[in-house]
C-alpha cells in the first residue's frame, strides 16, 4: 500500500538515482553548451521582470510594515538596516525560488512530460543523442547558475522599494538610506545566503525535469507534471531553507543577527 | 558466419508486457539485409512496441534482439547508443523536437554524428527536405506543420544519417492519397536502389502490398502468420485473410 510516508522517501529515492545520473552525465563531453545558454536565458532573463516587479513590491510592503512596529520602539532609523538584512539573508533568496520554482517549475515539468508524451524524447534517443545531456543537464546547471544571479537582483529591486516607501514617508535621501541599509552588512550576510539559492535551482531543476522527464498518461499527465514539480520543489525548497539558514549561522556565526 | 548469413534484426524468444498484460508473448523472427517486413494487425497488439523494442527504446522482460548479430538486450547506455546509430525511426506522431526549426531538427543529428561542414550539412539537410516536399518549409518551428507534413518532416528525418535500417511506424496514417503514395514512392526508392531493411508497421493494405517483401500479422501477442503475401492471403486464419486481402485495400 503507497502511505504519503512511502510515496516521500520513494521520491526522495528517484531524486537520488536521478541526481547520480545528472553527475554522470554532465561529467561526459560533449557539453551542451548552446542549450545551456538557451536556458540561462529561459530561466534568467526571461523571469527578470518577475524577480524585479515582485522585489520592488515585497520591499515596499515590508518597509511599511516594519515601520508601523518600529516607529513604537523610536527605531525608525533602522528601517533600512533591518530591511537589507531581512532581504539579504532570507526574504530575497526564499522569494526568488519560491517565484522560480512557480515559474519555471513548472514550464519546465510541462515542457518536458510534453515532449515525453508525444515521443519527443523517445525520438531524440532514437537518434543516438543522449535525451538526459539535451534536455535535463542543462536545465538544471543554468538553475543553479541563475538563481543566485537573480538573488542579487531581487535584493537591489527590495532595497528600491523600501527606498521609495521610506522616501514618501521620512524624506530620507538615497545617500543617507543606502549607509544605514549596508552599516550592518557583511559578505557572510550577503554572499552565503545568496549562494544557497544555487541549491534551490538545483531542487527546482531536478524536481521538476523528474516530473516531466518521466510522465506518463497523456495531457493529464503533463498537468499533473506541471502540479507536481510547483508543489514538490517548492515544499523542499523551503525544507531545505531551514537547513541552510542553521548551517550558515555554523559556518558564519557573525550572519546570526 | 560471414556477414551475408547474418540477419539485420533477429527476434528471439521475444516476451514483454506492461501492467501486468503481456503484449508480446515469446516471438521470434528474423529480417535479413534489404528485405522490408509490413506489420499489421488489430490496434493494440504491439506492432508499435516492437519496433520500439529493435531501436532498444523499450526493454524485452525475455529473449535477446539483435541488430546485425549483436545483442543488444542488456548492454550499456553507450553501447545502445551507437547500435541506434544505424537505424532511422519514423514516428507515427512525426514527433519533430518542438524547440527547433525544422531544418535544425534534421541538422541535429547530422552535426553530432557526421565531420561534414555546415555547409554540407545544409545541403544535405534541404535535399532530404526536398524529398519529401517541404524545401521550402525549412525555417518553420514544428509547431507551424500540419499533421501531414509533419509526417514527412519525420520521415526526412528518419533518413538524414542514410541509416541501414528504418523502422517506421504507420508511415501514411492520415495523409491524403496523393502524398501517401509520394511517401510510399520514396520507401520504394530506399528499398530499390539503397537496399535499406524496412520494418513498416502499416494499417494499409495497398502500402504493405507494394513495399513489403514479406508480411506479417501481429495477434494476441504473437505473429499468427509470417510469409509472403499469397502465403497469407491462403492463410487458414480469417484475421489474416482479412487484414492483407485485396478486397480490404479498395474499401480503404
Amino acid at each position: 500500500m503507497n502511505s504519503p510516508a512511502r510515496s516521500f522517501f520513494d521520491l526522495i529515492g528517484n531524486l537520488g538515482i536521478f541526481t547520480a545520473r545528472t553527475v554522470r552525465r554532465a561529467a561526459v563531453p560533449p557539453f551542451e553548451l548552446l542549450m545551456f545558454w538557451q536556458q540561462i536565458g529561459d530561466v534568467g532573463w526571461k523571469s527578470l521582470p518577475l524577480i524585479l516587479s515582485s522585489g520592488f513590491a515585497v520591499g515596499l510592503v515590508l518597509t511599511l510594515h516594519t515601520r508601523s512596529t518600529l516607529i513604537r520602539f523610536g527605531a525608525e532609523s533602522y528601517i533600512p538596516t533591518v530591511q537589507s538584512l531581512s532581504f539579504f539573508s532570507d526574504i530575497g533568496p526564499l522569494v526568488v525560488g519560491l517565484l522560480i520554482a512557480g515559474r519555471v517549475g513548472a514550464g519546465i515539468g510541462a515542457e518536458l512530460a510534453g515532449m515525453r508524451v508525444n515521443e519527443e524524447i523517445d525520438a531524440i534517443e532514437a537518434f543516438s543523442l543522449d535525451s538526459f545531456k539535451l534536455l535535463v543537464v542543462p536545465r538544471i546547471l543554468a538553475c543553479i547558475v541563475a538563481l543566485p544571479l537573480l538573488t542579487v537582483f531581487i535584493d537591489i529591486a527590495g532595497l528600491a522599494g523600501g527606498f521609495l516607501a521610506e522616501r514618501i514617508s521620512s524624506n530620507i535621501s538615497l545617500h543617507l538610506y543606502l549607509n544605514r541599509a549596508f552599516s550592518e552588512v557583511e559578505w557572510g550576510t550577503f554572499i552565503a545566503p545568496t549562494l544557497k539559492t544555487a541549491v534551490f535551482g538545483f531542487i527546482i531543476a531536478l524536481v521538476s525535469c523528474w516530473y516531466g522527464y518521466t510522465a506518463k498518461d497523456g495531457s493529464v499527465g503533463v498537468g499533473r507534471a506541471a502540479t507536481n514539480s510547483v508543489v514538490t520543489s517548492s515544499l523542499l525548497i523551503i525544507i531545505a531553507d531551514v537547513i541552510l539558514v542553521k548551517a550558515i549561522f555554523f559556518l558564519f556565526p557573525g550572519s546570526a543577527v | 558466419m560471414s556477414d551475408k548469413l547474418v540477419p539485420d534484426i533477429a527476434f528471439d524468444r521475444v516476451s514483454t508486457g506492461f501492467n501486468g498484460r503481456n503484449v508480446l508473448r515469446e516471438v521470434s523472427f528474423e529480417i535479413a539485409s534489404g528485405e522490408v517486413l509490413c506489420v499489421m494487425g488489430r490496434s493494440g497488439m504491439g506492432k508499435s512496441v516492437t519496433l520500439k523494442l529493435i531501436i532498444g527504446l523499450l526493454t524485452p522482460e525475455a529473449g535477446n534482439i539483435s541488430i546485425k548479430g549483436r545483442n543488444i538486450v542488456g548492454i550499456d547506455e553507450d553501447a545502445l547508443l551507437q547500435s541506434r546509430r544505424q537505424m532511422g525511426f519514423l514516428f507515427q506522431s512525426g514527433a519533430l523536437y518542438s524547440p527547433v526549426s525544422l531544418a535544425d531538427n534534421l541538422a541535429l543529428p547530422l552535426s553530432r554524428f557526421s565531420k561534414k561542414s555546415t555547409q554540407e550539412i545544409d545541403a544535405i539537410v534541404q535535399t532530404r527536405l526536398d524529398e519529401v516536399g517541404l524545401g521550402k518549409e525549412r525555417y518553420k518551428m514544428p509547431a507551424e506543420l500540419s499533421g501531414g507534413m509533419t509526417k514527412r518532416a519525420g520521415l526526412a528525418r528518419a533518413l538524414v544519417l542514410d541509416p541501414c535500417i528504418l523502422l517506421a511506424d504507420e508511415p501514411t496514417s492520415g495523409l491524403d492519397r496523393v502524398t501517401a503514395s509520394e511517401i510510399d514512392d520514396l520507401l520504394l526508392k530506399l528499398k530499390e536502389k539503397n537496399k535499406t531493411t524496412m520494418v513498416i508497421v502499416t494499417h494499409d493494405v495497398r502500402e504493405a502490398r507494394l513495399l513489403g517483401d514479406r508480411l506479417a500479422v501481429l495477434d494476441q501477442g504473437r505473429f499468427v502468420a509470417i510469409g509472403k503475401l499469397q502465403e497469407l492471403e491462403s492463410s487458414g486464419n480469417e484475421l489474416v485473410r482479412a487484414l492483407v486481402s485485396e478486397e480490404n485495400c479498395h474499401a480503404r
